[in-house]
C-alpha cells in the first residue's frame, strides 16, 4: 500500500478536489443568491424565471450537466474558457467547465437554502426597512439578506458538503481530481479495500470540519429574536 | 362645532375639521381583503401638528388605514397625499416619501441583527446620506431623549418590550419625519411598560409632531389627542374632540364600544 501512495500523488488529486470545491462554491453562492433574490422579488417574471431555473437544474443529474457543459457547450458550440494556444488548454478547459457545471448545479440548492433563510426573517423587518425610506435594494442588502444568510448557514453547510463530494463527478470529463486518481489506482494496481479507504478518509477529512464549522457558525451568528 | 372660536379654544376642545393646513389628506379610500370591505370610502384630513387618535374595535380597519398612509397596504380607490404629495407607486419616489413618514409598529420590528445604535443610524446614513459621526451623534441624542442611551450597544432581543418600542420611536425620529404613524404601539407590551412608551409619545405630541395613533389607550387619547376618530366595520363612524367623544358619543356604535371598554 505504501508503495502505491509513493507512486501516485494523492495529495495533488485532493488539491484539485479542493480547488474545484472552492471556485464552484463561490460561483454557486453568487448565482444562488441572485436566484434567491429573483424568487422573492416583487416582479412576477423574475420569480418565474428563478423557479424555472431551480426546477430544471435541480432535477437534472449532475453527470448530464457536466457532460453538457464540456461536450455540448465547450466542444460542439466551441465555447472555450481558456486560451486554446496554451499547452495545457485541454486540461484547463475541462477544469473550468467542471467548475461552471458544479456552480450552476449547486446554485439551485444554494438558492433554496437562502430562500428558506428568507422565511426565517419576519415580514415586519421588511416593513420597518421600507418605512424608514430604504429602497427595495437597500432593504435587501441592509436588513433582509444579512438575516436570511444567518438563517441559511446550516443548510448552506450541507450544500457545501454535498458540493465537495460531487466534485468527483468532474472525473467524467477527465478532470484529475481525487476519485479519478482512485479509479486509475484501482485500474493499474489493486482494487483493495485499503485504496478505497484512503480516498474515503480524504473526503471525510475535507468535509467533517466543514460541517463542524458551519454548525458552530450558525449557532454563533443566529439572529436572536 | 361651528361656534368654536379657534383663537380662544383650549387645545382639548379644538376641532380643526377640516384643518386649514393639511398634512395628511385621505380622500375616498376603499380597500378589500377578499370579500371583506376593510376600508369603506374613508375621508380624513389631518392638519400639521395635529394629533389624531384612531379608536375602534378589532377588525374595524384602523390598522389597515394607518398602514395605508405609507403604502404598506395598497388601496383600491381614492387618494392619500402627504404634505401635498400623492402617494406614488412602488419605487424610489415612494421610498423618499416614506422617509418623511415615521412608522411605529405593534411588534417594534427593530432590525434584529443590528445594535440599537445601528438601528437608529441606518436610515440617516443610507437614506439621508449623513456621515457616520453625524448619525452616531444624532442617535446618541435621540436614545437619550427616549431614555435608552445605556443600551446603545446591545441587540434588540436583549431589551425589554418597552425599551424596544422607545428605540423604534427614536429610529423613526432620526429621519426627521413630517408625520408619525403609530400602529397599536403599546398593544404588545406588558402593562408596566405601557406608560414609558406613552410618555415619550405625549412628549412628541406636546412638541407639535403631527401624529396618527391607532391605539386602545383611552388615557392617551384623552391626554394628547386633538381629535378622536372612531372606526367600525371599515367606516369612520364618528370624529370629535376627546372631550366630546368620551362624554357624549353621538353614534350607537361608539356608545356600545365605550360601554364595553370603560366599565373596567
Amino acid at each position: 500500500m505504501l508503495d502505491i501512495l509513493e507512486k501516485y500523488n494523492i495529495l495533488e488529486a485532493f488539491w484539485m478536489t479542493i480547488r474545484l470545491t472552492f471556485f464552484s462554491a463561490i460561483g454557486a453562492l453568487v448565482i444562488g443568491t441572485v436566484l434567491a433574490i429573483m424568487r422573492v422579488s416583487p416582479v412576477a417574471v423574475l420569480r418565474r424565471l428563478g423557479a424555472f431555473y431551480v426546477n430544471i437544474v435541480r432535477n437534472t443529474p449532475l453527470t448530464l450537466i457536466m457532460f453538457f457543459s464540456l461536450a455540448g457547450v465547450g466542444i460542439v458550440l466551441e465555447v472555450s474558457l481558456v486560451d486554446p494556444s496554451s499547452p495545457t488548454s485541454l486540461r484547463d478547459n475541462a477544469i473550468r467547465w467542471a467548475i461552471v457545471a458544479l456552480a450552476v448545479y449547486h446554485a439551485a440548492f444554494v438558492c433554496e437554502a437562502i430562500r428558506s433563510g428568507f422565511n426565517t426573517v419576519p415580514l415586519g423587518q421588511a416593513e420597518a426597512a421600507r418605512s424608514i425610506g430604504l429602497t427595495f435594494g437597500q432593504s435587501l442588502r441592509e436588513v433582509i439578506l444579512p438575516q436570511a444568510f444567518r438563517g441559511a448557514i446550516a443548510p448552506l453547510g450541507s450544500v457545501l458538503i454535498a458540493l465537495t463530494k460531487n466534485t468527483t463527478v468532474a472525473s467524467v470529463i477527465g478532470v484529475a481530481e481525487a476519485s479519478a486518481l482512485m479509479k486509475v489506482i484501482i485500474e493499474n494496481e489493486t482494487a483493495s479495500v485499503a485504496v478505497f479507504l484512503v480516498f474515503a478518509l480524504g473526503f471525510v477529512i475535507l468535509t467533517l470540519p466543514v460541517g463542524v464549522f458551519f454548525t458552530s457558525l450558525s449557532r454563533r451568528l443566529a439572529v436572536k429574536r | 362645532m361651528d361656534d368654536v372660536n379657534p383663537d380662544t379654544a383650549a387645545p382639548s376642545d379644538r376641532t380643526p375639521d377640516p384643518p386649514r393646513d393639511p398634512m395628511v389628506v385621505i380622500d375616498g379610500v376603499n380597500k378589500h381583503f377578499g370579500d371583506l370591505h376593510v376600508l369603506r370610502d374613508i375621508n380624513l384630513t389631518v392638519g400639521k401638528g395635529e394629533v389624531v387618535v384612531v379608536l375602534g374595535p378589532s377588525g374595524s380597519g384602523k390598522s389597515t388605514l394607518c398602514r395605508a398612509i405609507n403604502r404598506l397596504e395598497t388601496i383600491e380607490s381614492g387618494t392619500i397625499s402627504i404634505d401635498g404629495t400623492a402617494l406614488p407607486e412602488e419605487g424610489k419616489p415612494l421610498a423618499q416619501l416614506r422617509a418623511d413618514v415615521g412608522m411605529v409598529f405593534q411588534s417594534f420590528n427593530l432590525f434584529a441583527h443590528k445594535t440599537i445604535r445601528d438601528n437608529v443610524t441606518l436610515g440617516p446614513m443610507k437614506v439621508r446620506k449623513k456621515s457616520k459621526s453625524d448619525a452616531d451623534q444624532q442617535a446618541t441624542d435621540l436614545l437619550k431623549r427616549v431614555g435608552v442611551e445605556a443600551q446603545a450597544d446591545k441587540y434588540p432581543a436583549q431589551l425589554s418590550g418597552g425599551q424596544q418600542q422607545r428605540v423604534a420611536i427614536a429610529r423613526s425620529l432620526a429621519m426627521g419625519p413630517k408625520v408619525m404613524l403609530f400602529d397599536e404601539p403599546t398593544s404588545a407590551l406588558d402593562p408596566e411598560m405601557v406608560n414609558e412608551v406613552l410618555d415619550v409619545m405625549v412628549g412628541l405630541a406636546k412638541e407639535g409632531m403631527t401624529m396618527i395613533v391607532v391605539t386602545h389607550e383611552m388615557g392617551f387619547a384623552r391626554k394628547a389627542a386633538d381629535r378622536v376618530v372612531f372606526m367600525a366595520d371599515g367606516q369612520i363612524v364618528e370624529v370629535g374632540t376627546p372631550q366630546e367623544f368620551f362624554t357624549h358619543p353621538k353614534s350607537e356604535r361608539a356608545k356600545d364600544f365605550l360601554g364595553k371598554i370603560l366599565t373596567h
